[in-house]
């Protein structure tokens, strides 16, 4: 076993199959996390054009690209692809597939061919959606949320659209169940839950709201299509249905799915600064247990999206206050995270400086969305643009800045190759003026009483939407940059070491890339996760 | 606009300015901590990093803190909230329909119209209802805003103070011309108002 030419896993020989069929009949987590990469970053790519198109629109009032019907599909797409296609599965997905067995000194996930199955899971429902688009009806225009009665009474392909997002939930559940288990199992000698990288404890504390949530929202589908093909009366008031209903069931599901969204990310923080910080993560144990706190009391202030909606003013203070309550724990993990900072060693490399980015951006999305808690501010900006800037600093500002922190902090482990330092820190920088000149006038437009989901608008916003185009343009072409330098680097990159960054966790004391099963002997634990004393044990050739 | 058109606008405002100040605070105090970090620790200086793996005291300061600032927070916001929740009796009531894409005003004496009016300094109470899908009825400058759901009434309330004209828009995804689903609020003066509302 200990053999020196062990080949890694992305060499076909070591394979039962070869070509094409190495890959798709896999059942190796590191070749099924590239499959995932691949499929979420086309579906990244794809939603982003719809965002510039979107973008493009908005430039001037009244039509300047696209009439209303398809301004209102392309919203709708936007938020079905970027959510359910991309930033729900992404990180889980991809870096917790690769990384999440070799973290805990395993060899592969506990279910292997279910893990591939997932994967054809996810593309099912992939492919799905994308029919939906080109059956006869039309592409669905509800918007992401596909609040009834809108929904049942529009003719569009809401059926099959919905339906997508059904098989979606599967794949979602399906790698839950893989992660829970192989945290559960496969954790190597000495490997106790105290002794796991952060990023398995946050990846851990996601699969299990993926298993008890993602539910709710199956059954609210199957409810939703049944009232659409049977006409029994749900949600649709004219059957004698409760539209709020289905608000509340919706968001049950939709609103953890945001900590889905958002706990993985925060998992790789808690990885990239101390292994560019070369000392331990401060408050461990908080980050770890801040991770479950989210992961539980995220159940509980799902209404706080529904303070208009005509509920109880007895339940908007209730779920104003709760949701009060849940910032603290992420408002713990900044603190933490920039403790982690002092005294330390920092080399600000790329990975680095996204997280950099990261914080100040998810420290914006998280300080508006107390705006949001609020009951008075809240009435005022809900479904206006100042929501659309809030999430979109914490999704993609939080959750999407780390999917790039990520795949620049491990590209080097999974491919065995460096991408161009210096390219990837102007990336940084133009990510972030571009991501701000798009997104931050939007805070303004809210507050000014610009609605979202407008086709058209008054005169007295234009300036501002114009700025925010503008911003599109740097932010969309600096992510095409970089899915550019990256494939450069795939190709004609330089050889990366075992251990570019100086990091500590078991990937980085394993080959880059990784052997077929990821150790020559499985290891056994004596160190705490970020104990900077190994690096002196550790070669790095 | 020099005068806020309700008081509750001034009270919204206020909260609004009071988490924003301490938001500006807190991530400034977060970037530039963390800016001051990477300068003073940079790796070339040569330090020796220090494995600091807790601060008992720090972190019960960091939660203890924060817990207060967004209890206010929470506390400040509803409080305003309920100004636009307690509806006097004696409101001038106005039914509001909303339907794709437009909303119309029915008052007590049976008059319609597709622009409210409103009198100056009376308490208005909108009894609202939708006769298709939800809508919201949103008028920015009060800062109020209620979705309007078949199937239910909900309700909104105000009190203008000033005279003017303000915009009414929808604020809940409705179809095709969502965005253009506006109408307006016209205050006027008391003795104008009765005027035109007791001519037939």
């Amino acid at each position: 076993m200990a053999n020196a030419v062990a080949e890694n896993y992305l060499q076909q020989s070591t394979n039962k199959y070869s070509g094409i069929k190495s890959w798709l009949l896999t059942t190796d987590h590191k070749k099924i996390g590239l499959m995932y990469l691949i499929a979420i970053l086309f579906f990244f790519l794809v939603g982003v054009i719809i965002g510039l198109l979107m973008r493009l629109e908005l430039i001037a009032p009244g039509k300047t690209i696209m009439d209303p019907q398809t301004y209102n599909s392309l919203f709708t797409l936007h938020g079905v692809i970027m959510i359910f296609l991309f930033i729900v599965p992404g990180l889980p997905a991809i870096f917790g597939n690769f990384f999440l067995p070799i973290q805990i000194g395993a060899k592969d996930v506990a279910f292997p061919r279910l893990n591939l199955l997932s994967w054809y899971v996810y593309m099912i429902g992939a492919i799905l959606a994308l029919v939906s688009l080109f059956l006869p009806g039309g592409p669905i225009d509800t918007g992401w949320t596909f609040y009834i009665p809108y929904s049942v009474r529009t003719s569009t392909n809401v059926s099959l659209a919905i339906f997508a997002a059904f098989v979606l939930g599967f794949s979602s559940i399906l790698t839950g169940i893989n992660f829970v288990t192989t945290v559960h199992r496969l954790r190597a000698p000495g490997m106790n839950f105290f002794k796991m990288p952060l990023f398995v404890w946050a990846t851990y504390a996601t699969a299990w709201i993926q298993i008890i949530a993602t539910p709710v929202v199956g059954i609210t589908i199957l409810l939703v299509i049944i009232e659409r093909a049977f006409g029994v009366g749900i949600f649709d008031p004219a059957l004698g249905g409760d539209p709020v209903l289905y608000q509340h069931m919706f968001w049950i599901y939709s609103h953890p799915a945001v900590y889905i969204m958002i706990l993985p990310a925060m998992g790789v923080v808690s990885e990239i600064i101390p292994t560019f910080s070369r000392r331990t993560i401060f408050g461990y144990n908080a980050i770890a247990m801040s991770s479950l706190a989210i992961a539980f009391i995220g159940y509980l202030v799902w209404a706080h999206h529904m303070f208009t909606s005509g509920m109880s003013d007895t339940a908007r203070w209730v779920f104003s206050l709760l949701t009060f309550i849940v910032a603290l724990p992420s408002g713990v993990k900044v603190f933490n995270w920039v403790a982690t900072m002092y005294k330390g060693s920092i080399d600000p490399q790329p990975p680095f400086l996204w997280v950099m980015s990261f914080i100040f951006l998810f420290s914006i999305g998280g300080l508006t969305g107390l705006v949001l808690g609020s009951l008075a501010t809240d009435i005022h900006v809900h479904d206006t643009y100042f929501v659309v800037a809030h999430f979109h600093y914490v999704m993609f500002g939080g959750t999407g800045t780390i999917f790039f922190a990520g795949l620049h902090y491990w590209f080097p482990k999974m491919f065995g190759k460096m991408y161009n330092l210096k390219l990837s820190k102007i990336a940084v920088a133009l990510f972030f003026i571009g991501f701000n000149l798009l997104y931050f006038p939007k805070f303004i437009l809210g507050y000014m009483g610009m609605p979202r989901r407008y086709y058209d608008y008054l005169p007295q916003f234009e300036s501002l939407q114009k700025i925010s185009t503008f911003g599109s343009w740097i932010l969309g072409g600096t992510i095409f940059f970089i899915v550019g330098y990256l494939i450069h680097a795939l190709i004609k990159g330089k050889k990366a070491t075992s251990n570019p960054w100086g990091g500590v966790t078991l990937e980085w004391h394993i080959a880059s890339p990784p052997i077929q099963e990821n150790f020559e002997v499985i290891p056994t634990i004596t160190h705490k996760p970020y104990d900077f004393s190994q690096l002196k044990e550790m070669k790095n050739e | 606009m020099s005068q806020a058109p309700t008081v509750h606008v001034e009270s919204v405002d206020f909260v609004m300015l009071y988490i924003v100040g301490i938001s500006v605070i807190l991530l400034l105090g977060i970037t530039a901590t963390m800016i001051y970090f990477v300068f003073k620790y940079n790796r070339k200086k040569g330090h020796q990093p220090v494995d600091i793996e807790h601060n008992t005291a720090l972190e019960v300061t960091w939660i203890v803190i924060p817990t207060i600032l967004v209890l206010s927070m929470f506390y400040f916001g509803y409080t305003s909230f309920r100004e636009i929740r307690n509806i006097p009796e004696n409101s001038f009531k106005v039914e509001v329909t909303a339907r794709m894409w437009k909303f119309s005003f029915k008052y007590e004496n049976g008059k319609q119209t597709d622009t409210l009016y409103v009198p100056l300094n009376t308490p208005v109470k909108l009894e609202m209802h939708s006769q298709d899908v939800n809508h919201a009825f949103y008028i920015p400058a009060f800062r109020i805003k209620e979705d309007i759901i078949n199937g239910k009434t909900t309700y909104l309330g105000f009190t203008a103070k000033e005279i003017g004209d303000y915009d009414i828009a929808c604020a809940e995804y409705c179809g095709l011309n969502h965005s253009a689903m506006y109408s307006m609020v016209k205050v006027i003066p008391k003795d104008k108002f009765d005027q035109w509302y007791n001519k037939k």
